[in-house]
């Protein structure tokens, strides 16, 4: 790998931000309820500010000084480090809540053991957005179980919901020298160590749902080396425009 | 222009939003919050520090949750109310500090007793920072304690909303964090 660890750790933490929050905000005036549509947005609105904080100290690591905005809008499809989980598509309600779950019980653990983090920047945005991802957690955890214990429609469409996505968790937990060494240093959290609350806290809520999980242990990778499924081009494509169209635009 | 920066930095002991000596701690602690205007920054213990360094003031500020954006607005209210006092804005510093992360216990009493008279019910006290919440959620209208949450999340990131079961009243709470 490079020679620089932490710039490319930091894009790969704010890269999941961004496009989750992009993913989320393709659905506000779209959910089934208008509860849900305000969830959706403030889902989106901490996912952003997760990773506006985190881009602004790409900003300050990086040689060519690129702003936040450059990392989020001039870069394209190969250069974004984040997880295939975030970049899949929206489907029905219950596959934006367990995509959502799955972020959440993988964020909950990381942001925990981050707060700690030798980097003292990266524990102070590490503890802020820890508060966040719990209660997210909460929420998008309860509605796996209300949506799973609820008609039979509602369970079969969870059911489908996780069969679907489960095989793009594992981008999440996938580490190469990056990780390895700066958790040396103290500084980054090895996506291994906090693997068994990931699957504590899925089994117990997919148990509490009657949802069984897939038995396939087919897994796709490559999002953190930027080796993505077909549908990141698409969302950068629409996220990307307005920037890329008009450079310098402002409003 | 003033300097507008993020420092992650925990210099700051954690908890502490005394009102300094600054002389200009009582202009800027005046600054009204944009989304909850009866409350100043002071009062949401959004504001942690008024100081002088080398000549310059720098005033140090910590956002309610990550994307609130309300931040931005704040930091020109903040370089407005300075500036007004006939300081130059190129001896103010606006800093953004995260660490130690805001809580819901930094809201003074002033500002919860502002929080209710605004219809707006307080968070409740956390203990130790762990999301152990002590209490009853009350109606600020009614002040009953019957009331029921009917979305986690609300017109702002600080709030939910809940309605109360005896007066019918939808009201919104802010989120203990």
């Amino acid at each position: 790998m490079g020679t620089r660890p932490l710039p490319t750790y930091v894009l790969r933490l704010a890269d999941d931000n961004l496009i989750l929050g992009q993913r989320l905000g393709e659905l506000i005036a779209k959910m089934p309820e208008l509860e849900e549509d305000i969830a959706v947005a403030n889902l989106a609105l901490d996912h952003v500010g997760q990773a506006r904080n985190l881009y602004q100290y790409a900003s300050e690591l990086d040689p060519e000084n690129r702003s936040e905005d450059d990392f989020a809008m001039l870069r394209d499809e190969r250069e974004f480090l984040n997880a295939v989980l975030v970049e899949q598509p929206n489907g029905d309600f219950a596959h934006t809540m367990v995509r959502q779950f799955f972020v959440d019980a993988y964020q909950v653990p990381l942001y925990t053991a981050l707060s700690e983090s030798s980097d003292e920047r990266l524990a102070a945005i590490a503890a802020k957005a820890f508060k966040e991802a719990s209660y997210h957690r909460d929420h998008s955890s309860s509605w796996i179980v209300t949506l799973g214990n609820g008609t039979s429609e509602s369970h079969q469409r969870t059911q489908a919901a996780v069969d679907a996505l489960w095989p793009f968790t594992a981008d999440l937990f996938a580490a190469d020298d990056v990780e390895h060494e700066l958790v040396a240093a103290g500084v980054a959290v090895d996506p291994a160590g906090i693997r068994p609350a990931f699957d504590t806290t899925v089994t117990e809520v997919m148990a509490e749902a009657n949802i069984t999980m897939p038995a396939d242990p087919y897994q796709r990778l490559g999002g953190r080396t930027g080796f993505h499924t077909e549908h990141l081009g698409h969302l950068l494509a629409e996220m990307q425009v307005l920037y890329r169209s008009h450079p310098g635009v402002t409003w | 222009m003033p300097i507008l920066r993020d420092t992650g930095g925990a210099d700051n002991d954690a908890g502490s939003q005394d009102a300094n000596a600054h002389e200009l701690w009582p202009v800027v602690a005046a600054v009204p919050d944009p989304e909850m205007p009866p409350l100043t920054i002071a009062d949401l213990g959004i504001l942690r520090s008024v100081d002088e360094v080398d000549g310059r003031v720098v005033v140090t500020i910590t956002p309610t949750y990550s994307g609130c954006p309300a931040v931005e607005y704040i930091e020109q209210l903040i370089v407005e109310a300075v500036t007004d006092t006939g300081r130059a804005a190129d001896q103010l510093e606006v800093r953004r500090e995260l660490s130690p992360a805001w809580t819901t216990d930094w809201i003074t009493p002033e500002g919860r007793e502002k929080l209710e008279m605004s219809g707006i019910s307080p968070p409740r006290t956390l203990l130790d920072g762990t999301p152990v919440r002590i209490g009853l959620i009350t109606c600020p209208q009614c002040g009953s304690t019957n009331t029921v949450e009917i979305s986690r999340f609300g017109s702002t990131a600080c709030k939910a909303l809940h309605r109360c079961n005896d007066c019918s009243e939808p009201f919104d709470h802010v989120k203990e964090l």
